[in-house]
């Protein structure tokens, strides 16, 4: 990505971006809320186009592609949704065998196997009978990590993949991640705010901060940063150049202001 | 109503039903492969008109009887209600089938249609398609489309059939028309131009009301209240559409 624009109804989510990411690595986005982070992933998958500058995709420059080349290059890239978004009038196992359906000719023999290979990968082959809605927010997640690897992408992105997951979820996403990409070789792109689960699995680290790149390294690197809005962001704190609150007039004054509702 | 606020009504009115022909000829172009996987339609054919079944079959024989009492009444005034017969069957199958029929399809399939592919967009479902590089419109919006284009014309015949059943039922067996006299005025008087009208208008109302609840489903905007809005637009949009239709279909047919 190089030097990209993008504005929503006014507001300007990115000024100038230059980001890259390099093949058979993981990369970890982070930023806070609202950064622009899914944004970020939208651009990639060619789902908006940027105002301005260029995004390539294994060389393509994903804004000049037409329907047909798009669809081309979303069958190599993968995503994992933050709620799975796994198609709810199908249960797991056909959730899980929708793309190859779709994409190839496949005896219904293999395909079963390649499904049952894929939900053993994320530890829910036994739950291939069940619907969407029966599953917890975490297995809802791996069970759309068992999609998204079905047709063996060769870029694989994790949106928020970490958000509300309990201790143990957690850990197994975070092994998951780490598995797919030394076992398969995959590039992972994960995009999240939860700075120490992503150091313990980034190769690369992007800091996403007022529509640009902040900093860029390894996590170690990062951390070690001295620049006060890098500092503020991992160590988490709400006082810094970083604006935690919504701009709003003078507290005080509000408080005390007569007829205010 | 100032005049800027007037212009604003007439723009939106005119992006959405640019919005709606837009739409339109997407969802034609991905038609033909959608018929190509009949598994997809034949589902939609199902939930659109099997589903539908009760709530049309339900009306049809009250509407019938209804219009076997109104007709006796109205007719033994003039001393004819032998002709009860060819009232009835004229009145259904040419006006009452399709427009009832297609009134209970759009709150009945129509809103289930809206709301079932708004809440696909507002849970990603969509999308999820879009990345995993298979077009929505193909597999999800087309085949809905068809299902219910194809299912309208079927529900509008079994109105048809239950509702002549309800009017017979009341004007022979209640009223004590003669059942012989009440079938042969009723074979005697229908001409085929009556069966193809009933037939036409049930196709395009079909055509209008899958086509506005799968639209609204499509753009709906992705929160609950969004849906909500959606699913009460494709109620009233459908609702007036059909009965204009109507009296431009009867103009065009008389």
């Amino acid at each position: 990505m190089r030097d990209v624009h993008y504005a929503i109804g006014g507001r300007e989510i990115f000024r100038g971006l230059d980001l890259t990411v390099r093949r058979g690595r993981i990369t970890a986005i982070m930023g806070p809320s609202g950064g622009g982070k899914t944004t970020l992933l939208k651009l990639i998958t060619g789902q908006i186009l940027a105002d301005r500058g260029s995004v390539r995709v294994f060389g393509e420059e994903v804004a000049t592609l037409g329907h047909r080349a798009l669809y081309a290059l979303r069958q190599r890239l993968g995503l994992l949704f933050q709620n799975g978004a796994l198609l709810t009038d199908m249960d797991v196992f056909d959730n899980v065998a929708f793309p190859v359906r779709e994409h190839s000719d496949l005896p219904e023999a293999l395909i079963r196997k390649l499904v049952l290979l894929k939900l053993q990968a994320v530890g829910l082959r036994g739950a291939a009978h069940l619907l969407p809605g029966e599953l917890s927010g975490g297995m809802a997640r791996r069970i759309a990590l068992a999609r998204a690897i079905v047709m063996d992408p060769e870029v694989l992105m994790y949106d928020e993949p970490f958000v509300g997951l309990d201790p143990i979820s957690l850990g197994v996403i975070l092994r998951l991640i780490k598995q797919m990409n030394t076992a398969l070789g995959i590039t992972s792109i994960v995009v999240s705010h939860d700075v120490q689960e992503l150091a313990t699995i980034a190769d690369d680290s992007y800091l996403l901060l007022d529509g640009r790149i902040a900093a860029a390294g390894s996590p170690a690197e990062l951390r070690a940063s001295e620049a006060p809005a890098v500092r503020q962001f991992m160590t988490g704190s709400a006082e810094g150049p970083v604006a935690f609150n919504y701009p709003a007039p003078d507290y005080l004054g509000q408080l005390l202001a007569e007829g205010d509702e | 109503m100032s005049k800027s606020v007037r212009g604003s009504y007439l723009l939106e009115g005119l992006r959405r039903l640019g919005s709606v022909a837009l739409f339109l000829l997407q969802l034609l172009g991905q038609s033909l492969p959608a018929l190509a996987r009949p598994g997809l339609l034949v589902k939609q054919i199902y939930n659109a008109g099997a589903r539908s079944l009760i709530i049309i079959m339900l009306s049809g024989l009250f509407v019938g009887m209804v219009l076997g009492l109104q007709g006796y009444d109205l007719l033994q005034r003039f001393g004819s209600e032998q002709a009860l017969g060819t009232a009835a069957a004229l009145g259904l199958l040419r006006e009452l089938a399709p427009v009832i029929t297609a009134l209970l399809f759009a709150g009945r399939a129509g809103t289930a249609l809206t709301s079932e592919i708004g809440l696909m967009r507002a849970t990603d479902q969509l999308t999820a398609m879009e990345i995993m590089a298979v077009d929505p419109l193909r597999y999800v919006a087309a085949p809905r489309f068809l299902g219910g284009v194809i299912a309208m014309p079927l529900l509008t015949a079994i109105f048809s059939v239950i509702g002549l059943y309800g009017a017979q039922l009341v004007g022979v067996q209640l009223m004590g028309v003669d059942k012989g006299v009440f079938w042969s005025q009723t074979q005697g008087s229908v001409a085929l131009h009556d069966v193809s009208e009933g037939l036409v208008k049930s196709v395009v109302f079909g055509f209008a009301c899958s086509l506005i609840a799968v639209h609204e489903g499509y753009h709906a905007e992705p929160t609950a209240e969004g849906v909500g809005l959606a699913t009460t637009r494709t109620v009233v949009a459908s609702s007036v559409l059909i009965l204009l239709l109507d009296y431009v279909l009867t103009a065009a047919f008389l």
